[in-house]
């Protein structure tokens, strides 16, 4: 008999996005602006007059109930109000409407190595770090040793954290989350840290800590681990719930809500003034040249993306990533490879197109990510998940030799062989 | 499986206080970090809280010195000293627990706790200086073979005082300057000129009658004399009216500072 632990009612979250009369805030900022150009000034106090300050709600009418026991992811595009829900969740702010019950202790994760100080060691902030986190004196000194193993950082316990490296003071930081024993546990992307090793020790740990009959909220992009450590999951979108069930239902709804036109996407939107470059469309083409969102997996075929660019860059890029059904990034592919340069962007319009070999891609259902960039400085357009296609399987080698062959791609690679000795092929 | 949380908006929390028992240990803690980061690779160290009131007091005894001005009988450096006791733990306390939200504002925004455990911890620390001049301040009692009156048992509560005063800014500040970082500038000048206005280099004595009350408004005065009705004596006496004042104007902002922190508390996390 399962009872509920967490109910939520109609729980809401709006956040006012402020406008300010004129850029930068201050009255030496106002002053200036005021006297370098009065008429520019006098325009804009006008119009941010009537202007209303934004509404956004993060939340809207979010209602669930989480029995004890069980696992939920919570997954959504960025943005959806995760992070929100999860805040609401662990008190740090208040919700604008609804209500929540909650019948036990949380603990919260929203990031790992909160508090830890630069100066302090790492013990001392393993006690800090504890206690922050919601543990008595005593269970930290109980747990010590374990938390220390886990870590992996021994023989560094008694220098300053500052010192350590990133692997090492994020491998302390989840060492110390690890061994919280809330009733119900909320964890907000955290456990993609650290290297493969102590990933899947980090996975793990949270396995056990599902086994142990606790309560595990859980915030990830990652599909994969999803499907592994959850039994239920709830989908947000725009701050509403759009889903909740069984993990595999949820994760599936996720994955196909986000595409909008086999083989091909239009910009929704009119293109921004801004100085940018953006993305207008983007379209899959078989190797006869017809748009199509199923390819032979033998057959060569073309993406090609349009952009308009309303300013000229010296540096910028178009960065193309395909990734398939699971969510995992098959490969990245970008304008500037060839040349082994990011490449100047003439303003106008743009039309791109890549070439991807057959052969080369398993038979599955893939998503393209595109984004326009400048490198390191700025991020101009990006969309996500809005492009599908199907590699079918035509004649794939798996399908010939009707073997289990696993893997993302599937080239056929030249073998040669040379041997040595007289003796005949049985 | 205990108590049911309920999360609402505008739900007045009267798990607050309960769960300001549940995170003592957080307010210990956090007390500690912040005793222990202050000195860390120091080659002084500790010895910081002396040097600091033992230079500040030298320089004030060259600027009575300069100014003939009288210290009322007893020895200069005393007289200085006592005022300067509370006046340093206001003063550092008021500017750690007024920035003190701010500063933790990485804590605030991704763990729950009861917000008042950070100015209040922040107090604390001001607090062991404070220990640690006033032991310095018995080593000077001793070098001039001075004893004090028996009015030195009221001392603690001069403390308590001091304190009130200290938590009670303190929580205004600190709440305050979540969302108007101007108080980052207003504080320090607050300190600055309020050596000036408290009666650090003067006696009390001295300020005319008809500005007496006026002056007393200003809570560390009351707080000031007492100190030295205290530790001196002699001359030092209390102006009954200012003390009064005094007491009711620390127990006025303590609880109206609380009322201010709990109302505001909600949206720390949002403003921050």
């Amino acid at each position: 008999m399962s009872n509920v632990i967490i109910k939520a009612e109609n729980v809401s979250k709006l956040y006012h996005l402020g406008q300010k009369a004129v850029k930068g805030d201050g009255v030496r900022h106002i002053l200036e602006y005021v006297f370098r150009n009065p008429a520019k000034w006098l325009r804009q106090r006008r119009a941010a007059g009537r202007a209303k300050p934004e509404e956004f709600w993060a939340l809207k009418d979010v209602s669930f109930s989480v029995n004890q026991g069980d696992v939920v992811g919570i997954i959504g595009r960025n943005g959806a109000g995760k992070s929100t829900l999860l805040k609401v969740l662990s008190r740090i702010t208040e919700p604008t409407t609804g209500r929540i019950e909650i019948d036990g202790r949380i603990a919260s994760l929203l990031e790992v190595g909160t508090g830890f100080h630069g100066d302090l060691s790492g013990r001392e902030n393993i006690f800090l770090n504890g206690a922050i986190l919601g543990m008595t004196k005593v269970e930290i000194k109980r747990k010590f040793d374990e938390i220390v193993a886990f870590s992996e950082i021994e023989q560094f316990l008694d220098t300053p954290v500052k010192r350590y490296s990133s692997g090492m003071f994020v491998r302390l930081a989840f060492a110390v989350a690890a061994h919280l024993e809330p009733e119900i546990l909320i964890v907000d992307e955290v456990l993609g840290v650290g290297d493969q090793a102590f990933q899947k020790k980090c996975l793990g740990k949270m396995d056990e800590v599902a086994r142990g009959g606790r309560t595990i909220l859980f915030v990830s992009h990652n599909m994969a681990v999803m499907r592994q450590l959850c039994n239920k999951g709830i989908l947000l979108n725009h701050g509403q719930v759009m889903k909740s069930g069984t993990i595999g239902e949820v994760v599936d709804t996720y994955l196909a809500a986000g595409v909008e036109h086999e083989g091909h996407w239009q910009r929704q939107t009119p293109v921004p003034n801004k100085g940018h470059i953006y993305l207008e469309a983007a379209s899959v083409f078989n190797s006869n040249g017809v748009m199509s969102g199923h390819l032979a997996c033998t057959e060569d075929f073309t993406i090609e993306v349009k952009t308009q660019a309303n300013a000229a860059f010296g540096k910028a890029q178009i960065a193309l990533s395909i990734i398939n059904k699971e969510g995992v990034i098959v490969m990245t592919t970008c304008n500037s490879d060839t040349a082994r340069k990011y490449l100047p962007i003439t303003a106008g319009k743009h039309t791109y197109r890549v070439k991807v070999p057959g052969n080369f891609l398993a038979p599955d259902t893939y998503y393209l990510k595109i984004v326009a960039h400048e490198p390191y400085v700025e991020l101009h357009d990006i969309t996500e998940s809005t492009v599908s296609f199907r590699i079918e399987d035509v004649g794939s080698l798996r399908s010939v030799f009707n073997d289990a062959r696993v893997g993302m791609v599937e080239p056929v690679l030249e073998w040669t062989d040379t041997h040595e000795g007289s003796g005949e092929a049985k | 499986m205990g108590q049911r949380l309920i999360i609402e908006a505008g739900r007045s929390e009267r798990q607050y206080w309960r769960d300001l028992w549940r995170y003592r240990e957080l307010f210990a803690f956090l007390a500690w970090r912040d005793i222990l980061i202050r000195y860390k690779q120091t080659a002084v160290g500790v010895a910081w809280s002396l040097v600091r009131p033992f230079l500040t007091m030298m320089a004030l005894l060259l600027v009575m010195k300069i100014g003939k001005l009288d210290s009322g009988g007893s020895p200069p450096a005393l007289f200085v000293f006592c005022a300067m006791l509370p006046w340093q733990f206001f003063s550092t306390a008021l500017s750690e627990s007024g920035t003190s939200l701010v500063n933790n504002a990485n804590l605030i925004s991704k763990v729950y706790f009861p917000r008042l455990v950070v100015p209040a911890s922040s107090v604390i620390t001001s607090f062991v200086d404070f220990l640690i001049a006033a032991g310095f301040a018995g080593l000077l009692l001793v070098w001039y073979r001075f004893l004090p009156p028996a009015n030195i048992v009221f001392l603690p509560f001069f403390v308590l005082l001091t304190f009130g005063a200290s938590f009670g800014a303190g929580l205004w500040i600190s709440a305050l300057m979540v969302k108007y970082r101007d108080f980052r500038f207003i504080v320090p000048f607050i300190v600055q000129f309020g050596l000036y206005a408290a009666p650090v280099l003067t006696m009390t004595g001295h300020v005319s009658e008809k500005w007496r009350l006026l002056y007393s408004l200003n809570p560390v005065v009351g707080i000031i004399d007492g100190f030295r009705w205290c530790i001196l004596g002699g001359q030092n006496l209390i102006y009954w009216p200012g003390f009064t004042s005094s007491v009711i104007g620390v127990t006025l902002l303590v609880w109206t500072g609380l009322w201010y922190f709990r109302k505001t508390e909600r949206k720390f996390a949002d403003l921050i």
